[in-house]
């Protein structure tokens, strides 16, 4: 005998305004979509930084567009140019002041690994003081390409699970 | 007025001073007695209307005596015409008189010949490094600082760390070969 499935609580005025989530997959859905980048442009890699903010390319389309020179309402820093030695710390304190969440793209050859400044004034990448998230290629990149970035760190973001990681700890911690 | 009329100028109002003199490629350098230099360097601006100072450069001669060379380009935007003045530094010395009274251009670029080769001026209003930091221990332009650099440490402030060079520096060679012969790569000539 078939049992008839009914739905467990059908609402005529709610129906096709809700959807069911996970409320990691909810966070992430509105992190990853207003992203506001900290501009860290420290070389040529700024001006195509600059080009992405403008009209042509339109960072706005994914709700990035909100570039604040304050690192403390920022969620991401673009290390975008070479980052000397007289720079890096400057550079470090900047994202420490960051409030978190925060993410860190690397734009370019020199802030991803020196370039081609193999000198003694050149930090050999800026993963040696900060989690970089996403590096990207080219000297500089295009706008394009900072714009695929920018949509992999999106990706990345979806996969976080900074709910479930809070639950675990607090549950760690109630069990002790 | 051309710049043979001025070296000539100098020669005779200084020819005690003056320890070399050369002509190449149509531009004079005199090489003039450290001791002399700022009245030189001021005969050459008030009388000879040497009215722009262009640079100042300091070059390390490792292993000739004196060790250091102080380059001045000077420019006559009256006369049209340039003239090189250097002076030697020795090593044990590197005491060389600031000529920023005459050219205040010239604090930048004694700064720069400080903290880049280490030449002190003497009677400069200013004279920290410009490019490196304050109190990093090195002179990263002269002959005997590897090209890798080396490491230091200034709590909060800055560090440096020697960079892998992988064998050499990259070096791009000027041919028609195959890209791999010409773009910049590690060639291992050093």
């Amino acid at each position: 005998m078939s049992k008839k499935i009914t739905p467990a609580a059908y609402d005529s005025k709610i129906e096709g305004n809700v959807t069911f989530t996970k409320l990691d997959t909810a966070i992430n859905w509105m992190r990853s979509n207003s992203l506001w980048p900290m501009p860290m442009g420290l070389a040529c890699c700024g001006i195509e930084l600059m080009a992405t903010g403008a009209s042509r390319f339109d960072i706005a389309r994914f709700g990035m567009e909100v570039m604040r020179f304050s690192p403390r309402q920022s969620d991401v820093m673009i290390v975008a140019g070479t980052v000397t030695y007289k720079m890096a710390l400057a550079v470090k304190r900047i994202y420490d002041q960051m409030a978190e969440p925060k993410w860190v793209i690397a734009m370019g050859a020199c802030a991803s690994s020196g370039g081609m400044y193999r000198s003694y004034a050149v930090l050999q990448g800026i993963d040696h003081l900060l989690p970089v998230d996403v590096y990207i290629s080219g000297c500089p990149p295009r706008p394009e390409a900072l714009l695929e970035g920018l949509m992999r760190l999106q990706k990345k973001i979806e996969t976080e699970e900074s709910v479930v990681e809070q639950k675990k700890e607090l549950l760690k911690e109630l069990s002790h | 007025m051309t710049s043979s009329n001025a070296v000539d100028k100098i020669e005779t109002k200084f020819q005690d001073h003056i320890l070399d003199k050369s002509f190449f490629r149509g531009e004079l350098s005199l090489t003039v007695d450290k001791l002399k230099l700022v009245e030189i360097m001021s005969y050459c601006k008030d009388e000879l209307l040497y009215d722009y100072l262009v640079d100042i450069t300091a070059i390390d001669n490792l292993g000739i005596d004196p060790r250091y060379e102080v380059v001045y380009e000077l420019y006559s935007y009256t006369n049209s015409c340039h003239l090189r003045i250097k002076v030697g530094v020795d090593e044990a010395d590197r005491e060389v008189s600031s000529v920023v009274d005459l050219w205040p251009t010239a604090n930048w670029h004694e700064r720069e010949a400080y903290d880049m080769v280490g030449i002190n001026f003497s009677g400069h209003p200013d004279l920290r490094r410009i490019l490196m930091w304050e109190g990093y221990p090195f002179y990263p332009l002269r002959k005997d600082f590897p090209l890798a650099g080396k490491a230091s440490e200034m709590p909060d402030v800055a560090f440096s760390e020697p960079v892998p060079l992988e064998g050499g520096p990259f070096v791009t060679c000027p041919s028609s070969d195959a890209t791999d012969k010409r773009e910049p790569r590690s060639r291992e000539i050093i």
